[in-house]
């Protein structure tokens, strides 16, 4: 598709010489004076596009090839309009261009000439005038002008009033919204061309009129919507179509709740309450009272009510079932939002929107169109009094668990929930327990949605569900292979046995590790944190370690850990944290056995453990137990090196009365004793089969957490000190079995030597290595003895001028 | 209303770096977005398409990264269609929707539809409020007719010089990035104004 050929021509055009370019232009200027518009001028203009857009850098072409070019805008021949425009659109516009604005009427200009104009537009000012002249056109249109000038017309206003909603004056509103209404209401309900213009029989060829057709090929009963069909069509049936498609647009930009209609609407609703609540819209013949928004209001209403009837018609083509798909979508969401202009429409569209769920619920083929109705319900549910239970249990259940390989739902669903969270977390008191469900999303396509959770992840985590979550995030590569296996399972006839990868498809599928795979794939929080079993599941999940989708997704665990530890901070007590340190714990050594994955969650762990404990240095004391047990294990050093680490600085700096008053001289022993142990076996002894020597760092910090836990104790000192010095001598020795290189025993060496002195002076040893908070917290000016330099130097710096 | 429409590459290019798309074709709709946001100086046109084009190529980097991991993903054998084989071809085709940040690379958020067919990739980047699934269905048709129209199975170049072809497509089927609710009588009377557009 791609070929050498297409690179070699983008680079020729790139590198096209200024003086071959200027020969170009003159040959083009001659062909173009021509008047013969053939071939090799198709041909060169081509080519002229190509130079000029292969660069990113804007050329200017010579005025007079910029003239006839100009001119050519208005050929007859499409293919120069076509041609022009976009040769045009990549030069710079003339200087004196602002004219042009003013004085085209663009109304006459084709679609591509319009084009141009609009990426041109230099300013606001440009725009508006544009879209003045626009409607203008509009206006004063004659029936007898070129038909496609109209059709254009609603796309090009439709796209200006994304950015620029206030270059329609009141006026134009108006006018545009009677015209919306012609078009969607009252167009023709007869088939275009068949009807015979001027009084004669012209011969057998002439017909009668016929009626449009429904998609299904009944005869329409009805007025003329987009799911309508016929031969050929009417002018009036073609803006039919441009205007539904423009529609929910221009009601978003003009009909929004903010422009002020809240507070009318409140003062309505009184009355609608006690009136009777028409269920058919009845109220076409009095509508012609209202005022032209609110006359566009109501058609909306009434054409998006015909769609929804109109798409229960059983379609003869594929195309035509897809497209009432989407109309029942924009349906629903136009619906919405007139009703979020005028709350008494609720009442009437109710109903529709009711039995359409009811009909759609049960086909998940239908489950795009369920969002929209998911968010009317939510936004006019409460206001209807109606009960949304069965809404939530598809949208936090059903599509989740089973369609969670469909992309496009995927990032609507998400989107959904991203756009309405304050008000799902208010009124859905199921959502905080539903991320199985949704992180079955996230471990089936990590890459396309991780964006999405990470904004959501947060209003996810919850003191009651915190724990589970934390267990859930780690197992989540575990998850993305469940699911995978899932998928296989039910695509793989249960006898067949060739292929790879076949083992954990057996586990997957026996009867009893079933239990196993339920408990990743259930649906919503409360059962349990996790499993007993979980070496197992990991055993039987070991060759799934290096399929595409768990390597994405245990790339993307580590970040989501850390905006969860962010977010657990904000919400869980002491005792909580004090679990979440357990859990981290524990799970060092229970995770699925991924390359890298394993060193980057002891990475997460290492420092959200070192932020616990800082902001919270009665953590220390709470879980001292287990943090001991893990310290004291020497295999710890070699499989879990980062986290150890950690764990002993912090026992070392936060083991201390001054954190803990319930700190006491006998757990300080017997701390210094497990570490003391520990040390000794490690910088005695050749490091087991298959592990490496244990970083410098690792001694160090024992050798630190030793000192200060000695600093706290002294008589615990002259232990400290006897292992120092037998270090040294050791080490003066030459090399060790358990480091590998000279320079890092230097440094180890030199932290000893450093440590060992430092503890010769005990009471200079306290102060340095257990610090008194005032010393750890600086005051800067609010502290008198740290205050009186910053003072005097301030004084200075002001009273001597350099 | 759509932002714009690409085609690029979704293959390793030699000439440029890993990771990195080729953009053969890209229309963008409407008025340029720098105008309307409240910017310290006013961009002269220079750097509006200098902008311009910086913010496609993100986009097509982007999509580009995300086809590759979702075809990575799903494993499948990359088959080479023929030229005729272009029904075939869409159908095995990779799709997705990627959703830019506020700011990554434009203004609001956007959401980037896209098709990959072999070694190039079809994106269509709407408003998030769009109607996704009729965007997904147009950009579908608008690639079966680059496809078919561009001769996009063979080994040429069109998509480079006969990109006045993809105008006209576009400006029947997505005029000014207007998506267009059409059955199939309204689609059957567009497509025979773009065949006979093509046949000139």
């Amino acid at each position: 598709m791609y070929s050498h050929g297409s690179e070699s021509l983008i680079k020729q055009a790139r590198e096209i010489q200024d003086s071959e370019l200027q020969k170009f232009y003159s040959r083009l200027v001659k062909l173009l004076q021509g008047k013969e518009l053939g071939y090799e001028m198709v041909d060169s203009l081509q080519r002229l596009h190509l130079i000029l857009s292969a660069n990113k850098y804007i050329r200017t072409l010579p005025p007079e090839l910029q003239k006839r070019l100009q001119s050519l805008l208005s050929s007859p021949a499409e293919q120069f309009q076509v041609l022009s425009s976009a040769v045009l659109r990549e030069t710079l516009p003339p200087a004196a261009h602002s004219g042009n604005y003013s004085q085209e009427n663009i109304v006459q200009l084709n679609s591509h000439a319009a084009a141009l104009l609009l990426s041109q537009a230099g300013s606001r000012a440009d725009v508006s005038s544009l879209c003045t002249q626009l409607l203008r056109g509009l206006e004063s249109r004659q029936s007898e002008g070129p038909t496609n000038s109209l059709t254009h017309t609603l796309p090009i206003l439709n796209t200006i009033l994304t950015h620029n909603p206030e270059c329609l004056t009141e006026d134009h509103v108006t006018l545009l919204s009677k015209k919306l209404v012609d078009w969607l209401r009252y167009a023709s309900i007869l088939q275009g061309g068949g009807a015979s213009s001027g009084g004669f029989f012209t011969g057998p060829r002439s017909r009668q009129p016929v009626p449009i057709a429904e998609l299904d090929g009944t005869v329409s009963g009805d007025f003329f919507t987009v799911l309508c069909v016929g031969q050929s069509f009417t002018e009036d049936q073609w803006m039919n179509v441009f205007s539904f498609s423009a529609l929910r647009h221009w009601l978003l930009t003009y009909h929004s709740v903010s422009n002020g209609n809240g507070t009318a609407d409140t003062d309505d609703r009184s009355e609608v309450d006690g009136s009777v609540v028409s269920m058919v819209s009845a109220t076409s013949s009095s509508s012609r009272l209202l005022p032209p928004k609110e006359r566009l209001r109501e058609k909306s209403f009434q054409y998006c009510q015909r769609l929804i009837e109109q798409s229960d018609r059983k379609a003869h083509k594929k195309s035509d079932a897809d497209l009432q798909k989407a109309c029942l979508v924009e349906a629903v969401c136009i619906l919405d939002c007139v009703c979020e202009e005028d709350a008494s429409l609720v009442f009437r569209a109710f109903p529709c929107i009711k039995a359409l769920f009811g009909r759609l619920n049960s086909d998940l083929s239908f489950a795009r169109v369920l969002l929209p109705i998911a968010q009317f319900y939510l936004n006019h549910g409460e206001m209807a009094a109606v009960d949304c239970g069965s809404v939530w249990a598809l949208v936090f259940g059903r599509f989740p668990s089973e369609l969670f390989n469909d992309p496009f739902l995927a990032h609507e669903l998400l989107r959904f929930l991203r756009l309405n969270l304050e008000s799902l977390q208010l009124r859905v008191p199921q959502y905080t327990h539903s991320f199985p469900n949704l992180l079955k999303f996230l471990a089936w396509d990590s890459p396309a949605v991780v964006d999405d959770f990470v904004d959501l992840l947060p209003s996810l985590v919850t003191a009651g569900t915190a724990v589970e979550l934390l267990h859930t995030l780690l197992d989540l590569p575990c998850l993305s292979a469940t699911l995978v296996l899932q998928v296989r399972s039910t695509c793989l006839p249960i006898s067949e046995q060739s292929g790879r990868g076949l083992l954990s498809l057996d586990a997957f599928r026996s009867t009893s590790f079933r239990g196993l795979f339920l408990f990743l794939l259930r649906g919503e929080a409360g059962s349990g944190d996790t499993i007993d079993r979980l070496s197992t599941l990991h055993e039987l999940l070991v060759e799934t370690a290096d399929w595409p989708r768990v390597v994405q997704c245990a790339q993307i665990v580590p970040v989501l850990l850390h905006i969860f530890f962010n977010t657990v901070i904000t919400v869980a007590d002491e005792k909580l944290l004090a679990h979440l340190i357990l859990v981290m714990l524990e799970r060092s050594s229970l995770l699925l056995n991924i390359p890298k994955y394993n060193k980057e969650i002891h990475r997460v762990f290492s420092s959200h453990l070192l932020r616990l404990c800082k902001l919270h240095p009665s953590l220390v004391m709470d879980q001292s137990h287990e943090l001991l047990e893990f310290s004291g294990a020497t295999a710890n050093v070699y499989s879990k090196e980062e986290i150890y680490t950690h764990v002993v600085w912090v026992l070392g700096e936060y083991l201390s009365v001054s954190c803990d008053s319930r700190c006491s001289v006998t757990l300080i022993t017997s701390c210094f004793e497990a570490l003391e142990a520990v040390l000794f076996e490690i910088t005695s002894s050749v490091p087991p089969p298959g592990a490496d020597c244990p970083a410098p760092r690792v001694v160090t910090t024992l050798m630190s957490a030793l000192a200060k836990l000695a600093s706290r104790s002294h008589d615990l000192i002259p232990r400290v000190s006897l292992f120092l010095s037998k270090l040294r001598t050791v080490t003066r020795g030459g090399s060790v079995a358990w480091c590998s290189d000279e320079e890092d025993l230097v440094a180890i060496v030199t932290r000893g030597e450093e440590l060992w002195s430092l503890l010769k002076a005990p009471g200079v040893a306290q102060s340095v290595l257990t610090p008194p908070a005032h010393v750890t917290t600086p005051q800067w000016h609010r502290d008198t003895n740290v205050a009186l330099p910053l003072r005097l130097r301030t004084l200075t710096n002001l009273t001597h001028s350099h | 209303m759509v932002r714009c429409f690409l085609i690029h590459t979704v293959c390793p290019v030699s000439a440029l770096g890993a990771g990195e798309s080729r953009v053969l074709y890209c229309r963008v709709f409407g008025p340029d977005e720098s105008l309307f946001t409240d910017q310290e100086r006013e961009f002269s046109p220079e750097e509006r398409r200098v902008l311009q084009r910086e913010q496609t190529a993100v986009v097509a980097r982007q999509v580009r990264s995300a086809a590759s991991l979702s075809r990575g993903a799903a494993g499948r054998l990359l088959m080479e269609a023929l030229p005729g084989e272009e029904a075939l071809a869409l159908q095995e085709a990779d799709s997705g929707v990627l959703r830019l940040r506020a700011g990554d690379p434009f203004p609001e958020e956007m959401s980037a539809l896209w098709l990959g067919v072999q070694s190039l990739g079809f994106t269509l980047v709407c408003e998030p409020h769009e109607n996704l699934l009729l965007a997904e269905g147009t950009l579908r048709t608008l690639t079966r007719h680059c496809l078919e129209h561009l001769h996009l199975l063979g080994p040429g170049s069109e998509v480079l010089l006969r990109s006045d072809r993809i105008d006209a497509l576009l400006s029947r089927l997505l005029p000014h990035g207007q998506l267009l609710f059409l059955n199939h009588r309204f689609a059957h009377s567009l497509e025979k104004e773009v065949a006979a557009y093509m046949t000139k």
